[in-house]
């Protein structure tokens, strides 16, 4: 990993170049295969329909506005769940992390409770609250809630005590030993944990949607197929990937912003 | 002995969550809410000793293929796309980009390319399972030690006898971090996948229940679930015991 630093910048800049070529040509070359496979008839054309007729119906669905209050729907779901997710598990994952008769007391509670899949609770939560977006975030935080939790246990965990200890035995007060050490040290787990989290979180909220049909792509997604408007629907799953896609990579920047001190971003060049 | 106190501290945990759950559900009287007792009965009765042993089966027989399928193909698939660097630089992006689309937005895809049946809900548990697996064994991959490839070429190791003796038993302990993450996820799938136009398993018993507003039957499968979730991550946390030990060995000296 530390050659590769060394590298001097001319061929950096090729490795540069072939980096971004490489994929767009095998993404075009997909593309293209499956174009000529529809088109000679090897794939029928009612399952898969061709990716020029996929473009020109997402290029037609961008136009029309109905697909962006069905975005916004699904933003507001994962935004809530993903909030509500984050704030209560570093809070009760830092307690059950500090304290370690209360992490015995509550482990096994957590154990059988987290695997639970939330889109077992559908029927229980749509007799409670409906079918509107309350259920969607409460499956949604549901399901992320126990990734941040264990996120924060395990970044609690890696606090190295004997950092810690010296802080206090240079006085630093409480604040400043948060500061300086505990929140330092947390940080590179918790952002991680909340980037999978943010995953998880857009996962049920597309999930439910789909399922009960609250307002959001997965709504848009599971009415196309019922209809059996194929382009339709394939152009849905284009949209959900690509919201993904870009969550994932937002994420993925903070973590670089924010963790650049950390040994994992400092990997060279990939 | 303070081992022993937090065992008992656990095991106090438990009863305190049973007793709560048992007293609040038998004085509530709420439709939503049944008495604690009746669910416990119907796990039984239903799920394990009664008609619903047909639909488990059902579940778990789609839960392990799908499984299995992206076991196998996560490995393997990650095996060469770590080693080969063309592979990898050609296929990251579009694999970021499959990986991105939840599992359960494509089982309209699926449905409508396999029909209704078990193919469509193992090919969703198979895809879901895959990306986990995949992404930990390329970076298992990636992580290989220099010097142990260096060694291995020094030695003259190479082909087939290089991937047996030094890629996969490095890559492994990653593997089953992969497949820990695609345990509960194969959960999820599978009863979603058997939530919409399916007449088996765990998923259309839900639905069902639902329909007909059994709250006893919708509260034993989510009970049913949790448990199956328990003791799918309890077995292979034993095989990874098993199977890694000489992992756990190197890397918490002195042991527990």
């Amino acid at each position: 990993m530390s050659a590769a630093t060394a590298t001097p910048a001319p061929t950096w800049r090729i490795r540069r170049t072939t980096q971004i070529i490489t994929p767009l040509a095998t993404i075009l070359a997909l593309l293209l295969v499956w174009e000529l496979l529809v088109r000679v008839g090897v794939l029928p054309m009612r399952y898969a329909p061709p990716p020029t007729v996929i473009v020109q119906e997402l290029g037609a669905m961008l136009i029309d506005t109905g697909v962006y209050s069905q975005l916004g729907g699904t933003l507001v779901g994962w935004g809530s769940s993903l909030g509500i997710a984050v704030v209560l598990g570093v809070v009760f994952g830092t307690l059950l992390g500090r304290f370690r008769a209360a992490s015995a007391f509550f482990s096994p509670i957590v154990e059988f409770l987290r695997p639970i899949p939330s889109v077992a609770m559908i029927p229980l939560a749509v007799l409670l609250s409906g079918s509107g977006k309350p259920t969607e975030i409460f499956l949604a935080t549901y399901a992320a809630l126990w990734q941040m939790l264990v996120a924060a246990m395990v970044a609690v965990g890696s606090v190295d005590p004997v950092a810690r200890d010296t802080a206090a035995s240079f006085g630093l007060s409480r604040s400043a030993q948060t500061r300086h050490v505990l929140l330092p040290s947390m940080l590179p787990h918790l952002v991680t944990g909340i980037r999978i989290a943010s995953a998880t979180a857009l996962i049920f909220c597309i999930t439910s949607e789909l399922l009960i049909g609250s307002p959001g792509l997965g709504q848009g997604l599971g009415a196309a197929r019922s209809v059996g408007n194929l382009p339709r629907m394939y152009a849905f799953i284009v949209v959900i990937g690509i919201v993904g896609f870009l969550l994932n990579a937002a994420f993925k920047w903070v973590e670089s912003k924010v963790l650049f001190w950390h040994e994992s971003q400092r990997g060279g060049t990939q | 002995m303070k081992r022993g106190r937090y065992t008992l501290i656990s095991v106090l945990g438990v009863v305190v969550a049973v007793a709560i759950w048992w007293i609040t559900s038998a004085s509530a009287g709420s439709l939503y809410y049944p008495p604690m007792p009746d669910v416990i009965e119907a796990v039984w009765s239903y799920w394990l000793a009664g008609d619903g042993g047909e639909h488990l089966a059902s579940s778990l027989t789609n839960l392990f293929s799908g499984l299995a399928i992206g076991i196998v193909a996560g490995i393997v698939l990650g095996l060469v796309i770590g080693q080969n660097r063309w592979i990898r630089t050609a296929l990251t992006p579009p694999l970021e980009f499959v990986r991105a689309i939840p599992g359960t937005a494509l089982i309209p895809f699926a449905m409508v390319v396999f029909g209704l049946g078990p193919t469509m809900k193992i090919f969703i548990i198979a895809l879901g399972t895959f990306f986990p697996i995949l992404l930990n064994v390329i970076d298992g991959v990636r992580g290989l030690s220099r010097e142990s490839l260096d060694t291995a070429r020094s030695f003259g190791i190479r082909g087939w006898q290089k991937q047996r003796r030094v890629v996969i038993p490095a890559t492994l302990p990653r593997a089953a971090a992969g497949i820990k993450i695609a345990i509960p996820l194969a959960l999820v799938l599978v009863v979603t996948s058997e939530m919409t136009g399916s007449d088996t398993g765990i998923g259309f018993v839900l639905v069902t229940a639902q329909n007909s507003f059994n709250q006893v039957s919708v509260w034993a499968a989510i009970v049913l679930l949790g448990v199956l979730g328990v003791v799918l991550n309890w077995l292979f946390t034993l095989l990874e015991d098993r199977v890694l030990a000489w992992d756990k060995g190197l890397h918490r000296i002195g042991g527990q």
